[in-house]
């Protein structure tokens, strides 16, 4: 790809960043300082901030809402709502989602909270699983990420070790055809701004979302995509392991931060 | 991303443009076109519908927003108008313009007396760079006005699935 | 859905000045985006909202499609008296949605 290919593609802003990049290709994009990782919500800006920390303005906690009917609703061949398993939300869904994905004995791999419900409704209730991004699977998600909600990120199983590897390994590769990693905007020059808007350090202690972009809230497998198509990638399909494993090695990345879903984001 | 106006070679339509060249990521539509959109003209046409031909002067009423826009599908904004708020002297009512959205109304506010403060907060979009207006009426039939450029930048990763 | 988020404190003093909150849940659909296959997506946006107190009208409101997805406003009106406090709005279609919150104003 010669040089002038890439300033006909990109974002004006971007130009010189990628020259730069394209400059440095042989140095291993690094990890974040601990000293300097922190929470995106701190780079939001003040608007964005009170539009999160106000439950009565947030509009992820309509979804919220919803998802604690559907926690409550009977459902399935079995007439079993979430409720009379796992009973009140709050105490036995607490710190569930700071450790999510996890890993899944009878796949001998790691799945996320979104497969982790899905499987209990195929499996516990006998339903029907909600469809990816459907407005249902996203509220009974917030729900049960909101009881979370402070509790910091855990230290992963070691079972996960080779997961986190592979998604690190997608995370640190170049790709797409600007041929830009991951690592490369959030590791390297979070912070700083591309086409006007903040480059965030990527952690999803937020998910499942509300973003001003989806004028919705949505998952983190959904903003992935985004953000692969963004780079000119070919974004994974929904479900797919490698989403998964990304995923798991956002969270690892993110581990000892706070989680503090329904979170707004531009 | 929706309100987004094609003029020219925009930042949003260079993209779409790459993309299709490029032909590996599918046909999505990133841009929408909306009708001749409004314009100065016709953000002033609107306020002449609700001003008439009274004076409108400059004063009472602030408009707090931020300068630089994170996405301008949400753009918090609280106008507020400096009255006492007592029967004999109180706002009104409260509009809002905009200058390059399709239409140039926002919103129409009505307060009372019984209002207490002339103080209204809500999420508005703005499809582009561009000027807010907020004019009130008072009840003494007069108007006033305050206005805000804001600046509305696009998001840096563009959805197209 | 669910349909709103309303904040109106239970309680006030007489003669305070306080802050209803209501998010509504609505997508606010503009009428000016097009789906994938081009076909125009009609507009369906709340374009009206009232609030009572007492029956008495306190606050009213015309949105157009330049208000966000998801409505939030944030306005004032005074503890007048011990009652119930009523928002409603409407949409293109005509459909109203009402929600009370009682007060209490010592």
């Amino acid at each position: 790809m010669t040089s002038a290919m890439i300033r006909r593609q990109v974002w004006p802003g971007m130009t010189c960043l990628l020259f730069g990049l394209v400059a440095a290709a042989v140095v291993r994009a690094g990890e974040i300082a601990p000293a300097d990782k922190r929470s995106d919500f701190s780079l939001m800006s003040r608007e964005t901030q009170a539009m999160q920390d106000d439950d009565m303005a947030n509009p992820g906690m309509l979804f919220v809402l919803d998802g604690e009917t559907l926690w409550n609703r009977k459902d399935g061949g079995e007439g079993r709502s979430c409720a009379d398993c796992h009973g009140d939300a709050g105490a036995s869904m607490k710190g569930v989602a700071a450790r999510y994905p996890a890993y899944e004995v009878a796949l001998a791999r790691p799945i996320d909270l979104e497969q982790r419900i899905n499987r209990c409704r195929d499996s516990h209730q006998r339903a029907t699983p909600f469809a990816w991004e459907s407005t249902e699977l996203l509220a009974l998600t917030a729900f049960v990420a909101r009881q979370s909600r402070g509790v910091a990120i855990a230290e992963p199983d070691d079972k996960l070790k080779p997961f986190i590897a592979a998604g690190r390994e997608i995370f640190e590769r170049r790709q797409g055809q600007l041929a830009l990693s991951c690592s490369q905007c959030h590791d390297d020059n979070w912070g700083r701004r591309l086409a006007g808007a903040i480059i965030p350090q990527g952690h999803p202690t937020g998910y499942p979302l509300y973003r001003l972009e989806w004028q919705s809230l949505g998952s983190l497998q959904r903003r992935l995509r985004n953000c692969m198509f963004g780079m000119r990638a070919e974004p994974y399909s929904y479900g797919a392991p490698e989403q998964v494993e990304l995923e798991l090695y956002l969270m690892w990345r993110a581990r000892g931060l706070a989680t503090d879903s329904p979170a707004v984001r531009p | 991303m929706d309100h987004r106006r094609l003029r020219g070679a925009t930042r949003r339509g260079f993209l779409a443009g790459a993309g299709r060249l490029a032909g590996g990521l599918g046909a999505a539509q990133l841009i929408t076109v909306g009708p001749a959109a409004a314009t100065p003209a016709a953000m002033a046409a609107a306020i002449r519908y609700v001003v008439g031909e009274a004076e409108v002067r400059d004063g009472k009423v602030s408009i707090e927003a931020p300068p630089l826009v994170e996405n301008g599908n949400s753009v918090s904004i609280t106008v507020a108008v400096d009255s006492p708020m007592t029967p004999a002297d109180h706002v009104a009512s409260i509009y809002i313009f905009n200058e390059k959205n399709p239409q140039p109304n926002v919103a129409n506010f009505h307060f009372g007396p019984r209002a207490g403060r002339a103080s209204i907060s809500t999420r508005i979009r703005l499809a582009d760079s561009q000027k807010v207006l907020a004019i009130a009426k008072l009840s003494d039939g007069s108007f006033w006005s305050a206005s805000a450029d804001l600046i509305v930048t696009i998001a840096a990763c563009v959805e197209g699935t | 859905m669910a349909q709103a988020l309303i904040n109106v404190p239970f309680k006030a003093r007489r003669g305070e000045i306080i802050e209803i909150k209501t998010l509504i849940s609505h997508v606010m659909e503009t009428g000016y985006r097009r789906s994938n296959s081009g076909e125009p997506i009609p507009r369906d946006i709340i374009n009206a909202f009232v609030c009572t107190y007492n029956g008495d009208v306190v606050f009213r409101a015309e949105l157009f499609p330049a208000i966000a997805a998801n409505p939030f406003m944030s306005f004032f009106t005074v503890a007048t008296e011990s009652g119930v406090i009523t928002l409603s709005w409407t949409d293109d279609k005509g459909a109203t949605e009402v929600r009370t919150a009682k007060i209490t104003v010592e």
